[in-house]
Parts: C-alpha cells; structure tokens; sequence
C-alpha cells in the first residue's frame, strides 16, 4: 500500500501493478446515506484486531484500473489467434442477443414444463439437428464441458459393455492424441493403450489390429485427428474396432474441419462428444461455463444420461426421466442451458449449406496459410494435406539457428499476435500448431504469415531478437520451468 | 551433443553404466535437450522390480510428460534423491548429478544387448 500521495501510474501496456498501487488513506469510491438507525458497536468478540488491507481507491482509479487490465487482454474480438477452434472460435454477437432474450435468460430450472415449453423446444431442435449433423441417434445435451462429455460417453461405453456381462476394460488411444482422452479413460475406470502413428501421421492400422481382441472396450479418435489430418482408413479401423466387439468413440475436438461434409455416424463411430465451444462458437470464458453435448447411436441410447427433452404426440414438450439403465445425471438440471441457446442460435443462423461453408472456408484458411509459411516451417507430414489446421515444425530452423518454437511463439506476441500452440502434438519435433479458422480474411491470414516468416529471417540474422521476446509486454518472458519446479499455489 | 563411449544406450534414450555389478541409468543428452526444462521425476521406491523395456518411472518438462523405461530388468536398489529438489539436474548433468536410478541387474548380460555410443547416435539420427 501506498502511504502517501496518489500514485501517477498509467496503467496498460507497459504498466502494471495492482490495485492496492493506486491506494490512497482515506480515499473512497462511495458514500453511504445518512445514518438513520443508533450507532452500535461492534461486539469484542467480533471485532478485528487490525484494518483489513483493502485498497482505498475513487471510482475514477477503479474503473481505469480495471479498464487498463482489460485493455491489455488479447482475444479474437482485439486480433486473430492461431489456436483456432481448440480455444474458441470467434462469438458471434447474434448469439449473445439471443441467449439474453428475457424468456431465456429469467427461466427457472424449477419452473413447470407448461410454462417452459419455448427452452424445451429449443433443447429438443438443437438434440436432433447435433444427431442430423453427427450421424447419431440420441443425444444428451447435459455435460457442461467438453471433459465431462467425454466422461459421458466412456461411461455410456462402460454401461453398455457391463449391461451385456462383458466388462471390458482397455480403451485404445492413439499416440497423437491430446492428453484429456487417456485422462478421461482412467477417469472412467479403463486401461488406456496407445497405439502409434505411422510415418503418414495417422493410426497405424497393422498396430491396431495387433492391439485388438476382446479385451477392447473401445477405440477414441478424433477425425481429422490431432495432426489436422483426415484418417482415411477409418471404415477399416472401424470394422477392426467393431470386428472384436469395441466401440468407437469419436473426440468432436476437430468437427469444425468436417461440419456438414461428412459425419462419424457414417464413419462407423458409436459415441460423439461435441464441444459447442470449438464448433458452435459459444463462449468458454475461464474454461467454463461449456458445453459438451454426446449423441450416440440407438444400442447406447438406454444408456444416457436423464433427463432428456422429449415431443409428445401433442407437439407439446416434456422431460424424460430415463429408465433404470441410464448412467445417471451428469450435471443439475438440463446443463448450461445459455450455452445451448447459443449453439442452437450458430446452428440455426447457418443453416445446412452456412455450416457446409464453414468447414470449407476453414480448411481453405488453413491451408492457404500452410502454404504462405511452408518454407520457413514446412509440415510435419508432408505427404497429407492438413484440413482445418496444420502441423509445422521449427525443426529446421532449430537447427540451422539454435531457435525454438518457442522463441518463435514469443516473438509473434511483439509482431501482433497470438502465438500459436507449440510442442503439441507430442508425436512432433519442435511442432507448431495453426489454426485460423473460417473467420479471419485473406489479408488477415497474409499479415500472420508474414509475421511468421519474419520470425524465421530474424532467427537467421537477429536471433537474440527471438531468444529477449516478448518486450512489448506488461510482464517479459515468464521462467515456465522456475514456475513449476518451485510451485506456489498459495500467495 | 554428448554420447560417452563407456555407456549403454537404449533406443527409448535411457542410458546404463555397468558399476560394481550394478547398473546406473539416466537419460541421453538428447532426451534432455529434447524434453526441455525438467520440473519433475517420478521414480519408484528401492526394491521395485523393473522390467527391461517396461516404464519404471516419468520425467516431467514443461513440455510433456515422458515415461522412462528400464534399460535392464532387476531391482531399484537406489534413486537419485536429489532430484526432488533440484530436476534441473537432468539437464544440466544427464550422464552425471543428474542420473535417475541404479538396477541390481537380474541378468548383467542384458547390457550387452544395448546400442553402443556410435549405435545410439546412427538412431537418433534415422530417427
């Protein structure tokens, strides 16, 4: 706390500090209305032995203070960002006007289905309108995130093996994958086993049969999978996965790359987690609140969560309460239901042939700009065409110049922009992940390119521009291996 | 990068030095470089049976979290507890302070069948 005088500090870029650094003794943001009841005291017992530290601040100091922290956030609506549809896609603000439309915003999980009718509606349209887009059956709208949608459906998978007598316990994982899957899998009380990717970057299907047998419960993948590429041989992976008796589980992390051309129900798969987040652009503030919807197909359909929202021969709506062999609730009451309405807006807003566009205008901004920056950071596998993202490796660069993708990473934040995902996939050398998604125009995508292949010039000629980066920032480069060898988790 | 000559090297990147009838391992120069930053290292208790080519323990950088695997069977007759508090170690000094455990060598022969340093670099090479 500051004692004396009020601190001239501008806050923003460059700035910083906290709010306790604009303190000053005395200083109030309100004032309370007359007394109008006897003064009391507060009793002994109660009473603090010394003034609690808060901050002593105007509205004025307050409000610039917390516009400054505001202001030195980066995000889709200040500028692009390479991670793509694995954060978020960018909030389209229709949505956000629909999701507060009063009817929506002022229900009551507890109010009678009679007087619900209208959310129940929407609940009902956009379950069979995700079913129409999955290929699915069923669907439970209920997880409230994309973790819990894949608990959800290896649950279902559990539920659906012990209902037969057949209590599988290996769930196959290929090594590409992110590290939810095989978290979620323990998580469900299964075995994960890795299977490998092959020189082509996809599952390795003569490994996969060797791992096959009736032990598997069932095979999770994500297609296009995490290297951004489409598993072409997944109607032979499938029937080797359905061949043994599994289940196919199909991660909706990278739905955004196929919306509307092609659909894991057709593919063979049995379950499908959707993160409304990544495909339906609904906002993921914080990690949450989300949405992690899971259809499946009619064998597993007994299985789902309750409630769900049904059509009665009326036309009216009411819930379902599920029978005995559904797994149970997994979260109160029907989910994030503001999230919903906005997916549900996304959905609608586009209409088949929008949603169609979508994952063609993805693909295209993706490879476009896997193009504008092959040279400097070729592909991972170059023998694929990427689809709504692409792996690239600073491999090269790394060893002609000793910099990183990391080094590289940084410097994009003083060049302007986001850095992309780095090291991720494991299974990639030095990897750097791009997504721009369908929402970023071609001199958009131009200007990141740019920006990137700078980073490989400097690296060549500069490279202590690199190794120094970020320097346009509130905080320098943050020592991540200080940070976690010396955890602190209370301040 | 650095691959002495008196070591055994895996084609996982542990390496093994034969000491006394024991066998110490820790990972390659490469793996380090590879991982980044080490912040962590799980290894199991003195008296764990480890088989060879099975994960006996983990090594967390900032980037991934990597398993370890057992160059030799036997058991863990000693673990580097330094490197609770100092990781970095592993970094630092891959085939020195920063090692991770020492095997009692169900079968000595075992080493034999490792690549030898010139072996170890044609791998990570090709690789």
């Amino acid at each position: 706390m500051n004692a004396v005088g009020a601190p001239i500090r501008r806050q923003g870029p460059g700035g910083g500090g906290t709010i306790l650094d604009r303190s000053v003794p005395g200083r109030r943001g309100w004032s309370l209305p007359p007394l109008d009841v006897p003064e009391a005291p507060v009793p002994e017992e109660h009473a603090r032995g010394r003034r609690p530290g808060l901050p002593e601040v105007g509205e004025v100091d307050l409000v610039r203070h917390y516009t400054g922290l505001a202001q030195m956030n980066y995000g889709l609506d200040t500028g692009m960002y390479p991670l793509g549809s694995c954060t978020m896609k960018y909030n389209p603000k229709v949505a956000e006007a629909v999701a507060a439309l009063p009817g929506f915003q002022r229900l009551h999980p507890l109010q009678p289905d009679s007087t619900t009718q209208g959310a129940l509606e929407l609940l009902w349209r956009l379950e069979r309108a995700l079913c129409e887009i999955t290929g699915m059956d069923q669907a439970t709208l209920q997880p409230p995130a994309g973790a819990c949608g894949e608990m959800t459906g290896l649950l279902l998978m559990r539920a659906f093996h012990e209902d037969r007598g057949d209590a599988r316990r290996r769930v196959i994982i290929p090594d590409s994958a992110h590290g939810t899957n095989p978290a979620s899998v323990r998580l469900a009380g299964f075995e994960a086993v890795p299977v490998r990717s092959d020189a082509r970057g996809l599952v390795d299907a003569g490994a996969l049969a060797k791992l096959a047998d009736d032990s598997v419960a069932g095979l999770m993948l994500t297609n296009p999978n995490t290297l951004g590429l489409f598993e072409e041989e997944i109607e032979e992976i499938a029937a080797t996965i359905h061949g043994v008796g599994g289940l196919l589980y199909y991660d909706g992390a990278n739905l955004n790359a196929i919306l509307g051309r092609c659909r894991p129900g057709d593919m063979g798969f049995d379950i499908v987690h959707i993160n409304t987040h990544k495909t339906f652009a609904t906002p993921h503030g914080g990690g949450g609140p989300g949405a992690g919807p899971v259809g499946v197909k009619d064998e597993l359909a007994a299985f789902l969560p309750a409630p769900t929202v049904r059509r009665n021969e009326d036309g009216g709506f009411s819930l379902d309460p599920g029978g005995e062999r559904s797994i149970g609730r997994m979260h109160g009451f029907h989910g994030n239901v503001g999230i919903l309405v906005r997916a549900y807006a996304y959905v609608f807003l586009h209409g088949a042939d929008g949603l169609r566009e979508v994952s063609e205008l993805a693909a295209l901004n993706a490879n476009y700009l896997a193009r504008l920056v092959g040279e400097e950071f070729p592909l991972a596998h170059p023998g694929m065409r990427p689809m709504h993202e692409f792996v690239a490796t600073a491999k090269r660069l790394r060893d002609a110049t000793g910099i990183r993708a990391m080094d590289v990473a940084k410097r994009l934040i003083d060049l302007g922009f986001h850095p992309s995902t780095v090291y991720f996939p494991l299974v990639v050398e030095e990897a750097l992940m791009v997504e721009p998604t369908e929402t970023e125009s071609k001199a958009t995508l131009e200007a990141f390119g740019e920006a990137l292949r700078r980073t490989a010039e400097e690296a060549r000629e500069r490279p202590d521009v690199l190794r120094e980066a970020p320097v346009t920032t509130p905080v320098r480069r943050l020592d991540e291996a200080r940070a976690a060898r010396a955890l602190k988790l209370r301040w | 990068m650095e691959y002495p000559e008196d070591l055994r090297y895996s084609r996982e990147h542990e390496w093994a030095r034969s000491e006394n009838g024991r066998i110490r391992v820790g990972i390659t120069d490469f793996a380090q470089d590879a991982l980044g930053d080490v912040v962590y290292v799980d290894l199991p208790e003195s008296g764990t049976q480890v088989t060879s080519g099975q994960a006996f323990g983990e090594v967390e950088s900032t980037k991934s979290v990597s398993d370890v695997f057992a160059p030799v069977s036997g058991s863990i007759v000693e673990r580097n507890g330094a490197l609770e508090e100092h990781p970095e170690l592993v970094n630092e000094h891959p085939y020195g302070d920063g090692w991770l455990v020492a095997i009692d060598p169900t079968d000595p022969a075992e080493l034999d069948a490792l690549l030898d340093a010139a072996a170890y670099q044609e791998h990570i090479s090709t690789s």
